[in-house]
């Protein structure tokens, strides 16, 4: 991975106009044969919920893709406009499930820019914490996926989980969930860490490191997992760029782009990380990109436990109930393990909010699904789905 | 050479599979139910309804203002409130009659355990149980919990949550010394009382 690539300026000026509305083409091949349709999901383990593609092929090779989204519309955007502000925090847990902590970090600082809220100083950090070991699992837990996607039957999915458990266990003692925490609150975080938490943190974060090296020897050379990743799926900056992709996806095609970096959102922009980025854009360095961050990961948990300040973990001007901002909008966005994960709301001065809308990362990642399966095999489908990095809970709402 | 990448994996594969009979950290898996892991203090599954003295129907502290029916998200809570006013059995409302609900119903099938009643409830009359074995063959009336279901002492509070009892306890032993202080005040003769007991039990967190 090189460090210094192109910015993200420099590609934009590259990007070429939008190819508009292309027209379904009926599945026949240029000699009028017939091609072979297949409905892959929405009940296929490798789609990780309930997603479906229609995938044409000539052959072994994938010539279309379509995807089909919506079997987990729950209407959470509609749900959230008839609720109080307060009412949708724990909905956003339910969007992207893996990452609840990141998803209320975003609906709670749309809501602060919004209404004008601050934050606290410890609760910025708590917030960066929680983040971060949210992070932590995401990336492990996918990689689990993918190496089983790969047909790597079970053990790094194990290894990955033994690990999120750790996680989990000090989310459950946090905020009394282990995954719909329902933890972050307009103005803070609900509960103040004890000093025996944060003193959990630091030793897994100081064991972390331990279970990368372990990950890497089973994973790294390889020759399955380079067989099945490298130069499959390759998906170029240009086209991450105009398609909207975010998160390690588009840093895996080699653009410089983080919100962590770019809003410097919280506290971040007072911690030293590097943002890894990728050459290739295949799969092996979407992999390779939720390795390097998992490890900038333990190094900003690392800097956040050991700086936080005491302190209130509310603001005192944060009201619980009856929030009722004056008429604006407002759009707060974070980086969530999976990509820009925004929320946008409109207030019109009423208790709850006029337009709640979700940017959700997996969503909009997948639409350049097909550019990267076309001339692929079935098989491959599989793992570029799978370094895709989707929630369905997330993509459908 | 091929294969050089999997067997060093499949050397880590080994390690852990021997690892797991030595280390205690590689042997995670925890056998239920015959092995039970501590529910941490902060664990939250269903809300409970908290009464104080020995009678559950007439200690319930909650006088159905239905804050938290309004603000639960999935509105899975039902009160009636009472035509007619109770006595403070529960002595946090200052001898005060006060209304009750004549229905309390959560649907806990719908309620999803988020925990928002509990934080909007000014009068400390809803917490989170932590009791999570609760599956039932009867899918209407075994899911739908009336007020009776639902009540459970203070003690039980203070046994499964034990720090934020304390501080519970401390708010309405402090609200009620300010309620005493008020006439005595007024009569700017006798002393304020001292803070009961309880107000002592409140940890540092
Ligand atoms: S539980 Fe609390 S918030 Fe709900 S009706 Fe009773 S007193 Fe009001
Ligand atoms: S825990 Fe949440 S869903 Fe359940 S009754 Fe309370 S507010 Fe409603």
């Amino acid at each position: 991975m090189s460090p210094e690539t192109a910015n993200l300026e420099e590609i934009v000026a590259q990007v070429p106009p939008a190819r508009g509305v292309v027209e379904p083409l009926p599945p026949v091949n240029a000699e009028g044969e017939q091609l072979l349709e297949i409905s892959m999901g929405p009940h296929h383990p490798s789609t990780h919920g309930v997603f479906r593609m229609n995938v044409v092929l000539e052959g072994e090779q994938v010539v279309r893709l379509k995807p089909v989204f919506g079997y987990l519309h729950r209407n959470h955007e509609k749900i959230a406009e008839n609720a109080a502000y307060l009412a949708a925090i724990p909905y956003t847990d339910r969007l992207d499930y893996l990452c609840s902590m990141t998803n209320n970090w975003g609906y709670a600082l749309a809501v602060e820019k919004l209404a004008g809220i601050g934050v606290p100083e410890r609760a910025e950090y708590i917030r960066v914490i929680v983040a971060e070991l949210t992070r932590l699992q995401n990336h492990a837990s996918l990689i689990g996926f993918l190496m089983q996607d790969m047909g790597m039957s079970g053990t790094p999915l194990m290894y990955a989980f033994r690990e999120r458990e750790k996680i989990l266990d000090l989310f459950e003692s946090l905020s009394g969930a282990r995954m719909m925490c329902n933890y972050m609150r307009f103005g803070g975080v609900r509960v103040d860490t004890s000093a025996e938490w944060l003193r959990q943190v630091r030793e897994l974060n100081g064991e972390f490191p331990r279970f990368l090296d372990e990950f890497e020897s089973l994973l790294a050379g390889n020759e399955i997992l380079m067989g099945r990743a490298q130069g499959v799926g390759v998906l170029s900056p240009e086209l991450a760029v105009s398609s909207g992709a975010s998160g390690p996806m588009l840093r895996a095609s080699g653009v410089n782009y983080d919100v962590r970096k770019v809003d410097g959102y919280g506290v971040y922009d007072r911690f030293s990380f590097r943002v890894p980025l990728g050459d290739h854009g295949d799969v092996y360095d979407r992999y390779m990109m939720r390795v390097l961050e998992m490890r900038e990961s333990v190094k900003i948990l690392e800097q956040a436990v050991r700086d936080i300040p005491a302190g209130p973990i509310m603001d005192p001007k944060a009201r619980l109930r009856g929030l009722r901002p004056k008429a604006g909008e407002a759009y707060g966005r974070i980086e969530s393990p999976k990509g820009e994960l925004g929320f946008y709301l409109i207030s019109d001065g009423t208790g709850n909010p006029y337009r709640y809308r979700v940017r959700p990362p997996s969503l909009i990642n997948l639409t350049v699904l097909e550019d990267m399966c076309l001339g692929r095999g079935v098989a491959d489908v599989v793992v570029i789905l799978g370094s895709v990095d989707i929630v369905l809970g997330e993509v459908d709402r | 050479m091929l294969g050089i990448g999997i067997i060093q994996g499949l050397v880590e594969t080994a390690r852990n599979f021997f690892g797991s009979y030595t280390s205690k950290q590689r042997l995670t898996t925890v056998q239920f139910p015959d092995e039970r892991l501590i529910q941490p203090e902060a664990a939250r599954v269903f809300p409970f309804l908290v009464y104080d003295t020995d009678d559950w129907e007439k200690g319930l502290r909650c006088v159905a203002c239905k804050i938290c029916e309004v603000e639960c998200p999935p509105q899975c809570i039902s009160i009636t409130k009472s035509a007619d006013k109770k006595p403070d059995y529960s002595g946090i409302y200052s001898g005060k009659p006060q209304f009750y609900p004549e229905k309390f119903d959560i649907d806990v099938s719908v309620c999803m355990s988020c925990q928002i009643c509990v934080e909007v409830c000014p009068f400390e009359a809803i917490k989170m149980d932590n009791a999570f074995e609760l599956s039932t063959d009867d899918r209407f009336g075994g899911l739908m919990w009336d007020k009776q279901r639902l009540a459970m002492p203070n003690s039980h509070y203070q046994a499964i949550h034990p720090t934020d009892a304390a501080e519970s306890d401390a708010a309405l032993a402090e609200k009620k010394a300010k309620a005493e202080a008020k006439p005595a005040a007024a009569a700017a003769a006798a002393p304020a009382k001292p803070a009961p007991e309880k107000a002592g039990a409140a940890t540092e967190r």
